[in-house]
């Protein structure tokens, strides 16, 4: 399942809206890269409002794929979480530790745009 | 008795089986909070079974009671088996390169959680209950 990564001026957007097998979310976290590489993007933001499960193993791609992508030099944001997303992750003791969370897409953007500015 | 059992050979099996349990939440009245316990602790369990056994079997089961909602997900696999259970379920701890290591985690997000396991046979037993209304 490939998961679309949309160019918009400087910045990238995508939203994870199938349920990923661990191949799948591999994948997804390659394709970012290659993404950012290949547009030369100041930032991604990473929607996973459609996402109704993150167990530990998809938790860990995320908090990679952040990584990854501020090792590239750019930022990343994830936005959206569901509440019992949430709720289960710190029940879970895997909270995302050092990745950059928004409530919804649209303060995603302004905090990606946020964080470039600062960058700059 | 409502029973689903979904064969864990690959990781689509995984996202089957997580995507069962949570069906079966969502029709006996568990809230989303209790849907995405159930669906992630599934989802950590059928992993370990794939990384560590191969192959095994998720059977999810509505074992509601008068007054009661619960469902009891069993998942069983013919792998190596846990050598020590104790130190399985203590955070942090995982043999395996951190994939599956959802022992402890998923410990925390049901009422219900048992092993047994000896070299050749491992069964993890989950349960979830709901009082009704």
């Amino acid at each position: 399942m490939k998961i679309a990564i949309l160019k918009l001026r400087d910045i990238l957007l995508t939203s994870i809206h199938v349920d990923l097998t661990d191949e799948d979310a591999l994948e997804f976290q390659a394709d970012v890269l290659e993404m950012v590489k290949k547009t030369e993007a100041k930032g991604i933001v990473i929607d996973i409002t459609a996402m109704n499960v993150v167990d530990s193993f998809m938790a860990r791609i995320l908090n990679e794929t952040a990584s990854m992508v501020k090792t590239l030099g750019a930022e990343a944001v994830i936005c959206g979480m569901r509440p019992e997303v949430a709720l289960t992750l710190v029940e879970m003791g895997r909270e995302l530790t050092g990745v950059e969370t928004a409530v919804n897409l649209e303060q995603g953007v302004d905090k990606l745009r946020e964080l470039i500015k600062r960058r700059q | 008795m409502n029973e689903k059992a979904v064969k864990i050979e690959d990781s689509r099996d995984v996202v089957r089986a997580r995507h069962e349990g949570r069906e079966m939440a969502r029709k006996l009245g568990f809230g989303p909070a209790d849907q995405a316990r159930l669906a992630t602790a599934i989802s950590e369990l059928t992993r370990n079974v794939i990384q560590y056994a191969g192959k095994g079997v998720c059977v999810i089961t509505d074992a509601s009671e008068m007054g009661i909602a619960k469902i009891r997900v069993r998942v069983e696999d013919h792998g190596p088996g846990i050598a020590d259970i104790d130190q399985a379920i203590e955070p942090g701890f995982s043999t395996g390169n951190g994939l599956g290591a959802g022992l402890p985690g998923t410990r925390r997000l049901v009422h219900e959680f048992r092993i047994d396991s000896k070299p050749g046979h491992t069964v993890v037993s989950i349960a979830i209950v709901r009082r009704r209304a």
